[in-house]
């Protein structure tokens, strides 16, 4: 495979970047339902996080 | 949020098998172009985020619209979370296209009318995550960031015909709504896969953020509550 260097670079960082990004968000989502849960017991009930989850 | 957090978990999986066939059938069973050899490899992740830049830009202009027109607080938050998963896309777009332009044309970079409008997008991106930052009442940020992001869309345009309006060394877009695609169908294909893949993975990363943001804003108004009641109390 000719430009193995550059191809390789390329498909690193086409994996890292979006593999970064979905980390980042995963992890986001985790530490806020774990802080409002914290805060408010209210969103721990079964069916509850998404109703109390919503724009105020 | 109840709906996005049904869609996140098909999105994501979506997203992982289709960006994975794309790749690997681009990578190894894909065949080499006859003029580029193997470098024509980095167009499975090139075009994918030079779509996701443009694209992903659009829907920011749109949710921008919606904040200014109707005043909906999703909006906002989905513009302000949309901003840096595009400026990724973005760099990964120049990037990859540095790293194609190199072997091909012998030069890491060239102020090529396509190259010089994408980078322009991606200092709106990056003008747009200041500025919605930059204000202590949110709402003011969200507002001059969506003017700056409707000004901006005028380099959608620009980035789409720059090669038809210029001279460049960027070659002319190969696949259009309009004709058939001037590329053979053995490439189309894992193309095909890698871009719907990493759209996929676009969406249910935007969705993750939002949700994310919505929860957050959630948690300040709680605490701000509680602080109001405690200096009553």
């Amino acid at each position: 495979m000719d430009h193995l260097p550059f191809i390789a670079a390329s498909y690193m960082l086409g994996v890292l970047i979006p593999g970064g990004f979905a980390i980042a968000a995963f992890l986001r989502v985790g530490t806020a339902r774990r802080r409002l849960a914290a805060i408010d017991p209210r969103a721990n009930r079964p069916g509850a996080r998404s109703r109390r989850g919503g724009v105020s | 949020m109840r709906l996005s957090g049904a869609l996140v978990p098909w999105l994501a999986a979506g997203a992982l098998v289709l960006t994975a066939i794309g790749l690997v059938w681009g990578l190894f069973f894909a065949p080499a172009d006859w003029q580029q050899g193997d470098a024509v490899r980095i167009m499975y992740i090139h075009v994918p985020a030079a779509w996701l830049a443009s694209a992903g830009y659009a829907a920011l202009a749109l949710c921008s619209a919606i904040s200014l027109v109707w005043r909906h607080p999703l909006a906002d938050l989905a513009a302000v979370e949309i901003g840096p998963v595009g400026a990724g896309f973005t760099a990964l777009c120049l990037a990859t296209g540095s790293l194609w332009g190199k072997p091909m044309w012998g030069a890491w970079w060239v102020w090529d009318a396509r190259l010089t409008s994408v980078l322009v997008l991606f200092f709106i991106y990056l003008g747009h995550i200041a500025l919605v930052r930059a204000f202590d009442d949110p709402v003011r940020g969200y507002r001059a960031g969506a003017i700056l992001a409707l000004i901006g869309a005028v380099d959608l345009p620009i980035i789409k015909f720059s090669v038809d309006w210029w001279n460049t060394l960027h070659q002319p877009d190969t696949i259009t709504l309009t004709g058939a695609p001037h590329m053979y169908i053995g490439m189309l294909w894992p193309l095909l896969f890698s871009t719907l893949g990493y759209t996929l993975a676009f969406a249910a990363i935007v969705l993750t953020r939002t949700r994310a943001a919505v929860m957050e804003r959630r948690i300040r108004g709680l605490l701000m509550a509680r602080a109001a009641a405690q200096e009553q109390g």
